[in-house]
């Protein structure tokens, strides 16, 4: 019999980024398969070449050994493709019945919504799948395992046999996980085959018949939960290959700079991001914070930066209170701040590259005198950033956003580096540039560390963290689990803790 | 990470608007209080009764000791106030809002009509009928507004579907159909400009609003100069539309001159509220053009064409603006005057707002507007002292209260204003 | 909306992208000045079109076109050059009158005739005061991302401020008297944005609709002081404004140009330099830009609005008070034929730079001023022009149009980065 389903040379290209590269998958019926990968190794583009959103520069499917033609979402879904996307696509102020039927309504004559029907449906779907929710529930009412629940009832409901999760148990809480384990083996015995796109290795191995993993865009293997380990797997995931090492001397740490206390911030959904954290982060040297994205390490960032506030927690720099303070006192206490979306929060992408050159310094003297802006200076200031930092642009009153990424983000780091600073704080620097700038933002990071900042590096890459840290922490769950000299760390290792999982006990997220 | 969660659209912290509420209904209560003044002893006569159409509806009149009352209401909503501050109402604020205001209102006419007589009744059918263009606006809203098109320029469309109405009526035999039908044409033709432009151009919504505005402006005055001032039989629509007394009903006395006696057009909208409420909440298409104004992305994902349900949303929208614009020109006075659209369409968008766009809540904010509009002239027979000119204010100083009071917890269709570009997910 | 003023350096060429980012400089300057213009001039010949088609001598010959095709076209053409060659003469005067009169007045000293042939072209620099004041207010507002449709109310609230300073305070030398009554309408106005402002910034509420509320409220206003307190007469007019705060004319009579319309000038500067030289200036274009970057780089967003707000309102009273000072002397409910409505175009026109609207707002000004002559002379209405401004704002907003009209090719626009928008993963 032939696989439920098989993508045969899958190829998708970006500007600038071979985001998948010749993949072959194949997807047997009732089964589950994992598919496995760090940030950035292409697992979600080709779920979205799967469902319809992208098309495939390369590369055929195949469902049940017919080649297949998916345009779109409705070709997807009459194909009994569905996919629950890791960021839900509900309508948050519609009930669960009405998110369920969205275009696909059961009517009564006229166009009228019979809502019982699919209410009745629904209940039916429940049950078999032991999927609980109250279909006359708002969305926005639920929490978050439930809204996924839903989200998985609407694909049934649509009757799909081939059912894509797209990092399913991100935002679930270990409890929620449990039953939506639970729900996938109720899915599978009832002959569904689901595909499941993780990178925590433990559900993996739970969970999964056969594991696939990704690489930079590449199936770097395919093997069974019998045939592997978490080490292994991790091994694969992370790989061997030449990574940039930054040629540092070791660190000579001085005073303690930046010292955090017990610090408990909340998300946008009112949630605790950030549970108890403390740390400290000395003159002279680098402590990178490694982690799987969504871990609390942006709501950190921003109680450090001044973007979020939070009631329990002290933060210090130098001894001096900042906690709660505004983005422009904590700045003027000496901290800088690459961000995480340098074309959101770093820059005013319409306006030249000049006056992003001096963004939060402009109304200090010597930008400013009295009144005025002084653009003598302000353009004297931006021509020697430009050069010291190789700023590539044939000139300083073109807006920024003409500039390419690396570019961007050496602006962003001209900018805060061209003041003395105590402490930096750098949040995925590298963030989609080229390697030629990668080594470049690098440097700059340890030049200043051996200038004696004090530097706190927040990357979701191990191997950026492992290369320019001196001193490596893991964050999962909004906890620190732990803090070790970079010398005692190891992929391996890393690489288990940012799953989770700790080599004394076994932490509160039961897997 | 975004999930489908409630987002408040506006960055309010409860706190601050709890006391904001409360201080303003302590002060609405302190300034009621100084209605007292003058009203010792005097009674507010309240004339229920009615005459349409040569027939008399007799009422008992309403008879209300001034002081007594205005003291007496004026002290529960300073009650209100203080509850608010100390505990705040949560979900039934902006009802207790809503009905302070009006009791507010209510304690201003006692004031006014103390010692004298005013007729209540043919202020509430006067209300109706001020209130109907500004209802039929404020649906024309709703429709383009829940599939998450901004559209301001309501009040050109109204203009513009006031003149051609006029203008086709005129010219031909006086049909007052083929003048409602063509004003309707107006409207959709308008309608289809401000979709083009925001949909396919992506022109800002605002921006391609007061644009249209602007041309409505330019096209009817100055056909009105070209070619109505000239000839005057190209203005004359009349006979204008007649009231339509539904049997049996328009006997009853109070509600039936107010509600059962009206033009056929108030019917029409009555009958619209209805269908719109049933529409969005009970139908299939109700639902799609619901998801695409809230989450276009999602709505995507599900095979739902939003362009389409943008499109056909302001289109109808602009259907109903010129349907309201019709009403004002050959249905009430049978001629057309230039900028007669007096704002009408911008107290409809006020009225939408304070309805959280729902075709109910939008009706109620309608004809309290509607209440305001008339009350101007009412009042200035009662000589209550205060230069009409200010009481002229009262609709707009209401919507500001409104708006401000309102946006807090109004839920405005999440992807409204912002177009929609079919991108990677 | 900022101005990129490109000096391209003598660096060499790097990479192709810097080749590139040169030619976007080149096509995009010249694009900047040329998109406007070609809405303008498309909207002019549109506008021309609507003017002989509604000619009924073109309409005849068009009825006659199998007969006599050239003749239809020739009184298209004729109706079109006639009506556009009298707004022409309506706003610069005859050339050749001019020439006239010069050489008489070489000849013989006599300025009188010559002064009369230049009173067209003045009364245009003179009505353009009020436009770029008004287009510059806007433009500020459009700065910081906010919409200012009250610029209508607040010119009057500035002209009724200053009109009042002007006559109802005495024994002022010149120079207080009318600085005074124009800081009194700049500060009025200023207090009316203020409002609007500060809801939007704490509570959130729409400044679309509460700025044309408060133009309704201002009409409503000038309505009462013009018949009551402030009434003159027996006309609803306010009394004359005294000597001493008015601003002179610079030539004799008939020629009107009088000083303020320097002062718009050096405003113009004035907000120029706000604007890109001043550190408030960057923030008030940054939070107009990318507020989240703004609140980043520690700038107070909420304050930032509301004093934008008050400047830009601030600005639109100026336009009402230098009016009134300068030509009319006195208040009169007739003060402005648009020219708050007319600003959003012009600011829109002007890319909401100064520059632009400044010269957006003479374009407007000999639009305005010569069409009451192509209203005499080829029996064209005025509305016209507002119907021309209609389209402009609607090829501006939509620059597609033009480009697709014209075949131009778009520019690689500057905003769209490099980077795949799209993470990998």
């Amino acid at each position: 019999m032939p696989p439920i389903l098989e993508l045969r040379g899958i190829s998708k290209n970006f500007p600038g980024v071979l985001a998948n590269d010749h993949i072959d998958l194949t997807l047997n019926e009732g089964e589950i398969l994992a598919i496995l990968g760090e940030n950035g190794a292409g697992k979600t583009t080709l779920m979205n070449i799967l469902y319809g959103l992208y098309s495939p520069d390369a590369g055929e499917i195949f469902i049940r050994g017919s080649k297949v033609n998916i345009r779109n979402p409705r070709d997807a879904i009459r194909l009994g493709i569905g996919m629950v996307h890791q960021h839900f696509m509900l309508i948050p102020v519609f009930t669960v019945t009405e998110n369920v039927m969205l275009g696909v309504e059961s009517t009564k004559a006229g166009g009228i919504l019979d809502r019982k029907a699919v209410s009745k449906q629904i209940h039916e779907i429940s049950s078999r799948f032991g999927l609980q929710v109250d279909p006359e529930a708002r969305v926005e009412d639920l929490s978050v395992g439930v809204q996924q629940r839903v989200e998985i009832i609407k694909v049934l409901y649509r009757q799909a046999d081939i059912l894509v999760f797209d990092e399913p148990t991100a935002v679930l809480t270990p409890q929620e996980a449990e039953e939506f384990f639970k729900v996938v083996h109720s899915l599978v015995k009832q002959g569904k085959s689901v595909i499941f796109i993780s990178h925590k290795l433990k559900e993996v191995l739970e969970i999964s018949d056969r594991i696939t993993v990704l690489r930079n865009g590449k199936v770097v293997g395919t093997t069974t939960p019998a045939q592997s380990t978490e080490a292994s797997l991790a091994n694969m995931m992370v790989g061997r290959e030449v990574i940039l090492t930054v040629d540092k001397k070791p660190a000579k740490p001085g005073e303690v700079v930046l010292d955090v206390v017990s610090l408990q911030v909340m998300d946008d959904r009112h949630l605790m991001a950030v549970k108890d954290v403390s740390l400290q982060v000395r003159a002279g040297e680098i402590l990178g914070i490694a982690g799987v994205q969504g871990n609390g390490q942006k709501e950190l960032v921003e109680a450090l930066t001044g973007l979020r506030s939070f009631d329990t927690g002290k933060v210090e720099l130098l001894g001096e209170d900042i906690s709660g303070a505004s983005p422009r006192k904590i700045r003027e206490a000496g901290s800088a701040h690459v961000p995480e979306d340098r074309q959101r929060d770093g820059l005013v992408l319409p306006f030249p590259i000049k006056d992003n050159l001096v963004l939060n310094t402009y109304y200090e003297t010597p930008f400013t005198r009295g009144l005025n802006l002084n653009d003598g200076e302000i353009e004297k200031a931006a021509q020697k950033r430009v050069k010291e930092y190789d700023i590539r642009t044939p000139s300083i009153f073109l807006p920024a956003a003409t500039l390419s990424g690396g570019n961007q983000q050496k602006v962003i780091v001209a900018r805060e580096f061209s003041r003395p600073i105590k402490l930096l704080i750098a949040s995925q620097p590298t963030r989609g540039l080229d390697v030629g700038s990668i080594e470049y933002i690098h440097g700059q990071i340890v030049k200043k560390r051996d200038e004696g900042c004090a530097v706190l590096l927040v990357s979701p890459e191990l191997d950026e963290i492992m290369s320019l840290s001196d001193r490596i922490a893991v964050m999962f769950d909004g906890r620190i689990l732990a803090i070790l000299p970079a010398g005692e760390a190891t992929r391996e290792g890393l690489g288990l803790l940012m799953a989770g999982i700790t080599q004394t006990a076994q932490p509160e997220a039961a897997h | 990470m975004s999930q489908a969660v409630s987002i408040n659209n506006i960055a309010q912290s409860g706190i601050r608007r709890r006391l904001t509420v409360g201080i303003f209904l302590l002060v609405e209560a302190a300034v009621l209080l100084l209605l007292l003044i003058g009203t010792s002893g005097m009674v507010s006569t309240f004339v229920l009764a009615s005459q349409r159409a040569g027939v008399d509806i007799p009422a008992p009149d309403l008879v209300i000791p001034s002081f007594a009352t205005i003291l007496v209401v004026s002290i529960l909503i300073g009650l209100a106030g203080v509850w608010q501050i100390i505990k705040g109402f949560k979900k039934y604020t902006n009802t207790v809002l809503i009905t302070c205001i009006s009791l507010g209102i209510l304690l201003f006419l006692i004031w006014a009509t103390r010692g004298k007589s005013f007729n209540m009744t043919g202020m509430l059918v006067s209300s109706v009928i001020s209130a109907t263009p500004i209802a039929l606006a404020a649906l024309s809203g709703i429709y383009s507004e829940r599939s998450g098109v901004v559209n301001i320029g309501i009040e050109g469309m109204m203009l513009f579907g006031s003149f051609v109405s006029v203008v086709v009526t005129s010219t031909t035999h006086h049909s007052l159909i083929l003048g409602f039908v063509t004003g309707i044409l107006a409207g959709v033709l308008l309608g289809a400009l401000h979709a083009l432009l925001t949909i396919r151009y992506r022109v800002n919504q605002i921006i391609s609003g007061t644009g249209i505005i602007i041309l409505a402006l330019g096209i009817t005055n100055y056909f009105y100069r070209a070619f109505l001032n000239p000839i005057p039989s190209l203005n004359n629509s009349s006979p204008i539309l007649a009231s339509l007394p539904i049997p049996l009903l328009w006997r009853i006395p109070v509600l039936g001159p107010i509600l059962f006696n009206q033009s056929p057009v108030i019917y029409i909208m009555f009958f619209l509220i209805l269908f719109t409420h049933f529409f969005y909440n009970y139908t299939k298409w109700g639902l799609r053009i619901r998801s695409v104004g809230e989450n276009p992305k999602a709505a995507d994902t599900l095979g739902i064409n939003v362009f389409t349900m943008r499109y056909i949303s302001v289109l109808v929208s602009g259907a109903i603006a010129g349907f309201a614009g019709a009403y004002m020109s050959i249905g009430q006075i049978g001629f057309f005057q230039e900028s007669m659209s007096a704002g009408k369409g911008f107290l409809g968008l006020a009225a939408m707002i304070f309805g959280n766009w729902n075709p109910g809540g939008a009706l109620l904010g309608s004809i309290i507007f509607g209440f305001f509009d008339s009350w101007q002239n009412k009042l200035s027979i009662l000589q209550v002292g205060i230069p009409s000119e200010f009481l002229a204010m009262a609709p707009y100083i209401a919507t500001m209260i409104v708006l401000a009071g309102f946006i807090g917890r109004s839920r405005m269709p999440a992807a409204d204003g912002t177009p929609y570009k079919k991108g990677e997910a | 909306m900022s101005n990129s003023s490109a000096k391209p350096t003598k660096e060499k060429a790097q990479d192709s992208r810097n080749f590139l980012q040169r030619i976007f400089v080149r096509r995009g300057t010249s694009q900047t000045i040329l998109l406007p213009l070609l809405a303008v001039f498309t909207a002019l010949v549109l506008g021309g079109l609507i003017i002989a088609f509604t000619n009924t001598d073109t309409l005849a010959a068009w009825g006659h076109f199998f007969q006599n095709p050239w003749g239809a076209l020739k009184s298209t053409g004729l109706v079109i050059y006639k009506a556009y060659a009298a707004m022409f003469e309506g706003a610069f005067g005859n050339p050749k009158d001019f020439f006239q009169q010069l050489g008489i007045w070489i000849k013989t000293g006599d300025d009188k005739l010559l002064l009369s042939a230049i009173r067209p072209i003045g009364d245009s620099l003179v009505f353009s005061v009020p436009y770029m004041l008004a287009g510059l207010g806007v433009a500020v507002g459009f700065q910081c991302n906010m919409f200012n449709i009250g610029a209508e109310g607040q010119l009057y609230i500035g002209a009724l401020a200053s009109a009042y300073v002007g006559y109802a305070v005495h024994g002022l030398p010149w120079y207080i008297h009318a600085p005074l009554a124009i800081l009194a309408g700049a500060i009025a106005a200023g207090i009316w944005g203020f409002i609007p402002g500060i809801l939007k910034a704490r509570f959130g509420a729409h400044e679309v609709i509460n700025t044309i509320m408060m133009n309704y409220i201002a009409y409503r206003l000038m309505d009462y002081l013009l018949n009551g307190p402030m009434k003159s007469g027996y006309v609803p007019a306010s009394p004359q404004v005294l000597p001493t705060a008015m601003l002179a004319t610079i030539f004799p009579s008939p020629v009107r140009i009088h000083w303020g319309f320097f002062i718009a000038l050096g405003l113009a500067v004035v907000v120029y330099w706000l604007l890109w030289k001043t550190p408030f200036g960057m923030e008030l274009r940054m939070v107009g830009t990318n507020d989240r970057a703004a609140r980043y780089a520690g700038i107070s967003v909420k304050k930032t609005m509301v004093v934008a707000f008050v400047i830009s309102a601030a600005l639109c009273g100026l336009a009402g008070s230098i009016h009134l000072l300068g030509v009319d002397h006195r208040m009169m409910p007739s003060f402005s034929p648009g020219y708050g409505f007319d600003a959003i175009a012009l600011a829109l026109l002007g890319n909401s730079h100064p520059v632009g609207v400044v010269l957006a707002s003479l374009l407007f000004a000999f639009l305005h001023s010569g069409a009451p002559r192509m209203q005499v002379m080829a029996g064209t209405p005025v509305e016209i022009i507002r119907i021309i401004q209609g389209l402009v704002i609607v090829f501006v907003a939509a620059p597609e149009i033009i480009r697709g009209l014209y075949h131009l090719r778009s520019t690689r626009s500057g905003k769209k980065s490099a980077e795949p928008s799209v993470s990998k993963s």
